[in-house]
């Protein structure tokens, strides 16, 4: 883990977030727990038993740190060193007048000291099987039946070194195949006893590797049965698991769409464009990630999407023949141009949960920044760029532990579904055409004018998708463009009914006798399919025809970044002149005698500047 | 690096190890002259200074270490020995 690049709010306390650096809450715990204290914020106060068969202290300082900032104030009580047995089962004074609201079981493969010996008969081995297993499972059931709480326990990481080699799996009386039976043994035992919550130290010793996570020279000196700097990762999920049991799991995950649930952008790249799939190593990456997405939604997490986007656009996304999620997986789905802070709010007031159940992922860093400064109740880790770096930090974030799974965490989605449906019924438009009304978009579309020369040399140097001819302009020739009379330099702005898009498209002819050549047409893709390429070309048009112009000639010059405009003169009716080897495509339109413009749905406003 | 260096660094993580920004240590500091010096942060201290100085001690020589001017000694002996 490494978090040198890690954000936060600037608070000292940022080091618990997950990702953390261990080492460095190790070395500042004493600050952190300074800052925690400081809070007045109200916690959730319980009584936690830690009895561990090596040393304990360092997880219980650790552990403490996480529950705080979790919004749990513990009291902790540790047994005497390596007694977790005697002091649940014999000497229960001081456990008894601790009165523990939960058990945290701390022991290790270190503790198992009854290996079987090699050559041992299988009944011998399974004897000493049902011997451990019942030791431990004597203790669970003095918890519940004598403190009556319920307990958390560790499970057995592999063994550090194998007398057999590789036989030690398969012999009976191996070590690492002793420690697997143990384990499913104690599987079984807590999927029928809810008293009991496996802490899974098998799966976390692995994820950091067995010779990461044995560290001799610490268990010989101080008898930590893991590597010091593993205690923080220790700590944390069993404070997940704790969170869990008190109602402090997140429950819903809010997913930002481009480039975090498919490649690219769809407003710009188009449907076709984005990645996802098989056919790229980074498409296949984005189907895998989507694919964990869904199995968290079928455990109960709630999904939401919240996504700088035209709805339309974002909603296509989910109708790509790969995509793995659909839309209606979703139970909230926000796609447009407000502040993400202020979509998540509303999400969280949608779904009817706190905003501190969310959890928000977004390729971006500066959203990222930007959702944890306005909504600091959202958990926003920093998930990396790409789709398998979202993937590790949700998985291994453990933001939505839970100490089982009930019926209504499988059936919640299938329930958000329901009332979404009903609410879309209700909302629903006709056809696109309707939709687009229900936008009341209006569009201001004339010839430069000197106040917006600066944005249009913007847009005619940056824009790479919806471009026809991708010519670069610097501002000299810009102005030079608008003063000269053989162009026909447009503008276009466009606004609606959620605000105003601002001027997002550009389309400059220039005449020659009867003909008009298209110098220039682009667009930004936010506007994509709202009809705004129809109503350019036809204010074109108008002055085309005002200037006697017969015949319009366009050529469509291919980019790698250029394909969603390929078809779009054709799309208007120009016809194909010729293609050269480069792709390039040359397109007349012959204005008919009675032209009547391409139709749309939006009204335009009287141009200010229009010359004759 | 020369002992000035290590010492700089070393007592950098004191500071941070034991929670006080105006702690100065010398080579005659031993556990009893600062707060919270118990084995529990001894063991955080020395995880701290492998970490800082990229090496890990041996058993025998995390036996030692009773105070700074030793441990100052060792990081230095083992940094030359690299």
């Amino acid at each position: 883990m490494d978090s040198e690049t890690k954000k936060g709010t600037g608070s000292v306390l940022d080091v618990l977030d997950y990702p953390f650096d261990p080492a460095a809450i190790l070395k500042k715990k004493l600050s952190i727990k300074k800052e925690l204290l400081n809070s007045t914020a109200p916690r959730l106060e319980k009584r936690i038993a830690v009895l561990g068969g090596s040393t304990t202290n360092e997880i219980v300082n650790i552990l403490e740190l996480f529950l705080l900032k979790i919004g749990i104030k513990p009291a902790f009580y540790e047994c005497e060193y390596g007694k977790y047995y005697e002091e649940i089962m014999f000497d229960q004074a001081a456990l008894k007048a601790f009165k523990p609201d939960l058990i945290y079981i701390h022991t290790t493969s270190r503790d198992l000291t009854a290996f079987p010996s090699i050559g041992d008969r299988p009944e011998t081995v399974s004897d000493l099987r049902a011997g451990t297993f019942n030791r431990y499972r004597s203790l669970w059931e003095t918890a519940r039946d004598v403190f009556q709480c319920p307990v958390i326990q560790n499970n057995f990481e592999l063994p550090q070194y194998r007398p057999l080699g590789s036989l030690d799996f398969s012999a009976e009386y191996g070590r690492t195949n002793f420690i697997q039976a143990l384990n499913c043994d104690f599987a079984d035992y807590a999927r029928t006893h809810n008293s009991l919550i496996i802490n899974d130290i098998f799966y976390l010793s692995s994820c950091v590797g067995l010779d990461n996570w044995y560290d001799d020279r610490f268990w010989f000196s101080y008898k930590y049965a893991m590597r010091h700097q593993y205690i923080p990762s220790l700590a944390y999920g069993v404070a997940q698991q704790i969170g869990a049991m008190f109602g402090f799991s997140k429950k819903c995950l809010v997913l930002d769409l481009d480039n975090t649930l498919w490649g690219g952008i769809i407003g710009e790249a188009g449907l076709r464009g984005i990645q996802i799939g098989k056919e790229t190593p980074l498409g296949e990456a984005y189907t895998a990630f989507q694919q964990h997405v869904k199995e968290l939604g079928r455990r109960g997490v709630i999904l939401a999407v919240c996504s700088k986007n035209e709805r339309e656009n974002a909603l296509e996304g989910f109708t790509h023949p790969d995509t793995v999620l659909k839309a209606e997986d979703f139970a909230d789905f926000r796609a447009n141009w407000e502040m993400k802070s202020a979509n998540i709010l509303e999400i969280a007031k949608s779904v009817n949960i706190g905003a501190d159940s969310l959890v928000f992922i977004d390729d971006s860093p500066a959203e990222r920044e930007i959702v944890r400064a306005q909504a600091s109740q959202v958990v926003v880790p920093e998930a990396g760029s790409e789709p398998q770096t979202y993937m590790r930090v949700l998985d291994r974030g453990l933001f939505f532990e839970s100490v089982a799974l009930s019926e209504a965490d499988l059936q919640r989605n299938q329930q958000y579904l329901e009332n979404r449906a009903r609410e879309s019924a209700e909302a629903q438009f006709q056809d696109y055409d309707s939709f687009l009304k229900s936008l009341e978009m209006r569009a201001e579309i004339a010839e430069f004018e000197p106040v917006y020369l600066d944005r249009i040399a913007q847009l005619i140097n940056k824009t790479n998708q919806f471009n026809l001819t991708t010519k670069r302009r610097t501002l000299t020739e810009v102005e030079q463009i608008g003063s000269d009379p053989s162009y026909i330099p447009l503008y276009g702005r466009l606004k609606d009914k959620f605000g105003d898009n601002g001027l997002i498209s550009i389309l400059i002819g220039r005449s020659e006798g009867t003909d008009l050549h298209i110098d220039t047409w682009l667009m930004s893709c936010r506007v994509l399919k709202r009809g705004m390429e129809a109503a350019m070309l036809n204010a074109l048009v108008e002055r085309a025809i005002a200037r006697r112009v017969t015949r319009i000639l366009g050529d469509y010059i291919p980019t790698s970044k250029n394909k969603m405009v390929a078809e779009l003169l054709s799309s208007f009716g120009f016809e194909l002149i010729s293609k050269d080897a480069s792709g390039r495509t040359s397109w007349v339109y012959r204005i008919p005698s009675q032209w009547s413009p391409v139709t749309h749905q939006i009204a335009i406003a009287q141009s200010t500047g229009a010359r004759p | 690096m020369t002992q000035e260096q290590i010492l700089e660094r070393v007592q950098l993580i004191f500071r941070e190890c034991f929670d006080n920004d105006t702690l100065v240590i010398e080579r005659s500091t031993t556990a009893k002259d600062v707060e919270n010096w118990d084995s529990l942060n001894h063991v955080n201290l020395l995880a701290a200074i492998e970490k800082e100085f990229g090496f890990e001690f041996t058993l025998t020589e995390m036996g030692g270490l009773k105070n700074v001017g030793e441990m100052l000694d060792l990081i230095h002996q083992i940094l030359s020995d690299k």
